[in-house]
C-alpha cells in the first residue's frame, strides 16, 4: 500500500519524513536541555550565593561561638576527609574483591543472588543505612563516632565499587585471559597480573565514583558521625562533616552561618565536580589502553 | 634431539608415569596423538571421534568450513577447551608421551608445553613489547636473572622475525605495533615458554596479505624445531605452509568429524573422499 503512494507522491512522502525528523530532533534537544537546566541552575545559584562567603578561614578555622563574627568550618572539612578515608578503607577492599568475584566466578546462582543484593543495597535509603550503623556500632560503643559514620558511608559505597569493578573486569576481552592461560599461567595469577591491570582504569573509576557518591551524604551521618564543633578527637568520638555542618548552619537563624553554609556547599560541589572530571580523564586513558 | 615431549615439565613427569609404562601403546613417535576425541559445549556436541597422529617438527593444517569444530579440535590439545563454562572432552590426547587428559594431569602444566596463537592478535594491553615476550616465564613465577631474561626476549623476538623491527621500542606498549607485528609478538610470546607444539588458530585471518606472507614464511622456519598445527579456512594457505592436512567437516547433525587426513599434496591433488574433493574444489564451505 505504501509503496505505490510513495511512487506517486515522492515529494510529499519525503516532506513528511523531513517534518518527523525535524520534530524528533527538537524533542530530543528539548529533553536534553530540560535535563541539564536544573544542574546549571543549581551550580549557578550556589556559585552566586557561595562566592562571597569564601575565605581561607572557612577551611582552616573552627566555628566561632554563636554571636561572634568570623570562624569557619575547617573541622568539618578535616572530618569529611577522615570519614571518606574510613569509608574507603572498608569499602574499597570489600567492593573491589566482590567485583572480582562477581566478574570472574559469579556465573552461577550464588553470583546472581549476590548481584541482586548489591543492586538492592544501592537502592536502600541512606537514612536507613545510618540507622543500621547506629544499631551496629553506636549503640554497643555508647557513643557517636567517626568510625560509625565511616562505616555507614562504606555501606553506601560498596555496591558502587563492586558493580563498577565487575563491569570493568568483564570488559577485559576473553582472548586476553585465554592468552595468559595458554602460556601455562595459573588462573589466579592471570586474574591478578593480567585481568586486573587491564581493567584497572575502570576499577579506579569505580573507587572515585564511590567517593563522589558519599562525599555529599548527610542522612547516614545524622546518627553516626553526629557532628562536632571541635577538631577531630579520634575515630571513636563524634566528628564534624561538611554536609552535616551545612545542614546545621542552614537551619540556624544566623545570616553569617547561612553565608558559610552556601560557601561550604560551593566548595563541596566543586570537589565532587573535580572528582568527576578526573574520572572522565581516567576512563579516557583507560579505553586507550584496553583497545 | 627429539623435542617431542622429550622435556616435559617436572610437574608432568608424575602424571606421565603410567603412560610411560605403556610406552608401546603411546609411542613418542608422534608429537601429538589424538584418539577418538569428542568435545561438548554444554549439551551440544561440537566434534566427535577424531583421531590424528601429528608428526614431530612438521606443519599440519586443519581445514574445513566455518563451524566444523576445527578451532575446538586444537583447543582440546591445549586443554583450553574446558575453560569455556560447560565445556567437556572425551577421548585421549597425548602430547609427546604425556596423556594430557589423564586424571591428575595439571592443565596448567599441559599449557606450558603447548603454545597457542589466536585468531586476533592479543598482546597484553598493559605490557610493553618486552614484557609481553617475558610474560610466560614471569607470570609462571620463574625467577630469571635480568640478563638471561634479556637474552630470552631477544632470542624469541628473533625466532618470530620481529627483533629488527622492535629492538628500539622494547619499552613501548605491545598494542602500539601494527596488526601483523602484534601477531608476531604473540608468536614470540608463545615461543618464549619453549613449547614442543605450537597451535595456531587462524593466525592470519585478521591480517593483510604482506603480514600473512611473513607469518607463513615464519611458520616454515619454525617447523625446524617446533611442531605446528594451524587451523585455517584458507586452502591456499594450507597448501603453502603445511606438509599434512586434516579435513574436518560437520555433518547434518552439526557435529564435526575428521573426513580425511593425508599428506597435503596428496589431499589436495588426489583426495580419497568425495567430500574432500567437493570442498577443495569450492563446492561448499
Amino acid at each position: 500500500m505504501a509503496s505505490p503512494a510513495l511512487a506517486v507522491r515522492p515529494a510529499l512522502a519525503l516532506g513528511r519524513r523531513r517534518v518527523v525528523d525535524r520534530a524528533m530532533s527538537v524533542l530530543f534537544v528539548a529533553a536534553t536541555v530540560a535535563a541539564v537546566t536544573p544542574l546549571l541552575l543549581v551550580v549557578g545559584y550556589i556559585a552566586v550565593q557561595g562566592a562571597h562567603g569564601l575565605s581561607i578561614a572557612l577551611v582552616t578555622q573552627l566555628p566561632a561561638p554563636v554571636g561572634e563574627p568570623g570562624g569557619g568550618m575547617g573541622n568539618a572539612f578535616v572530618g569529611s576527609a577522615i570519614l571518606i578515608a574510613v569509608a574507603s578503607a572498608i569499602a574499597l577492599p570489600v567492593g573491589i574483591l566482590s567485583g572480582v568475584y562477581l566478574s570472574e566466578f559469579g556465573g552461577g546462582r550464588f553470583g546472581d543472588v549476590l548481584r541482586f543484593f548489591t543492586d538492592v543495597l544501592t537502592g536502600v535509603p541512606s537514612i536507613v543505612v545510618g540507622i543500621v550503623a547506629y544499631t551496629i556500632l553506636v549503640v554497643p560503643l555508647r557513643s557517636f563516632s567517626a568510625l560509625s559514620g565511616g562505616f555507614a558511608l562504606s555501606i553506601i559505597m560498596i555496591p558502587t565499587v563492586a558493580r563498577t569493578t565487575e563491569e570493568a573486569l568483564k570488559r577485559v576481552p576473553l582472548t586476553i585471559r585465554e592468552a595468559s592461560l595458554a602460556l601455562g599461567v595459573h588462573e589466579w595469577t592471570t586474574i591478578l597480573r593480567v585481568v586486573i591491570p587491564t581493567g584497572l582504569a575502570g576499577i579506579v573509576t569505580g573507587a572515585m565514583l564511590g567517593i563522589a557518591r558519599i562525599s555529599g551524604e548527610t542522612a547516614p551521618l545524622l546518627f553516626t558521625a553526629f557532628g562536632s564543633a571541635f577538631w577531630q578527637q579520634g575515630l571513636l568520638k563524634p566528628i564534624a562533616a561538611v554536609p552535616l555542618q551545612i545542614f546545621q548552619y542552614a537551619i540556624s537563624p544566623y545570616t553569617d552561618w547561612h553565608e558559610q553554609a552556601w560557601a561550604a556547599a560551593l566548595i563541596l560541589m566543586l570537589l565532587v565536580l573535580g572528582l568527576n572530571v578526573a574520572i572522565r580523564a581516567v576512563t579516557r586513558t583507560g579505553f586507550r589502553t584496553v583497545r | 634431539m627429539d623435542r617431542t615431549g622429550a622435556r616435559p615439565p617436572e610437574a608432568l613427569l608424575e602424571a606421565a608415569a603410567p603412560a610411560r609404562g605403556a610406552a608401546v601403546a603411546a609411542p613418542a613417535a608422534s608429537a601429538v596423538r589424538i584418539d577418538s576425541l569428542g568435545a561438548w559445549y554444554g549439551a551440544r556436541k561440537a566434534i566427535e571421534g577424531i583421531s590424528l597422529a601429528i608428526a614431530p617438527r612438521t606443519v599440519t593444517a586443519v581445514i574445513g568450513p566455518s563451524g566444523c569444530g576445527k578451532s575446538t579440535l586444537i583447543r582440546c590439545v591445549d586443554r583450553l577447551h574446558e575453560v569455556t563454562p560447560g565445556a567437556r572432552v572425551e577421548g585421549r590426547v597425548h602430547v609427546g608421551d604425556v596423556d594430557i587428559y589423564a586424571p591428575g594431569t595439571d592443565p596448567v602444566a599441559v599449557r606450558s608445553m603447548v603454545g597457542m596463537v589466536f585468531q586476533k592478535p592479543n598482546p597484553f594491553p598493559t605490557m610493553s613489547v618486552y614484557e609481553n615476550v617475558a610474560a610466560g616465564p614471569r607470570l609462571r613465577g620463574s625467577r630469571i636473572p635480568r640478563g638471561a631474561l634479556d637474552d630470552l626476549v631477544e632470542r624469541n623476538l628473533r625466532r618470530a622475525a620481529l627483533w629488527d623491527e622492535v629492538k628500539d621500542k622494547l619499552g613501548r606498549p605491545g598494542a602500539d605495533l601494527s596488526g601483523g607485528q602484534q601477531q608476531r609478538l604473540c608468536i614470540a610470546r608463545a615461543l618464549a615458554t619453549d613449547p614442543a607444539v605450537l597451535l595456531m588458530d587462524e593466525p592470519c585471518s585478521a591480517l593483510d596479505p604482506i603480514s600473512t606472507y611473513r607469518i607463513e614464511e615464519l611458520m616454515r622456519e619454525l617447523a625446524g624445531d617446533v611442531t605446528i598445527v594451524i587451523v585455517t579456512h584458507n586452502m591456499q594457505q594450507a597448501s603453502r605452509v603445511s606438509e599434512w592436512t586434516a579435513f574436518v567437516l560437520a555433518g547434518d547433525d552439526g557435529i564435526g568429524r575428521l573426513v580425511e587426513f593425508d599428506a597435503t599434496e596428496q589431499l589436495f591433488t588426489k583426495p580419497a573422499d568425495p567430500r574432500t574433493e567437493a570442498y577443495i574444489t569450492g563446492r561448499f564451505g
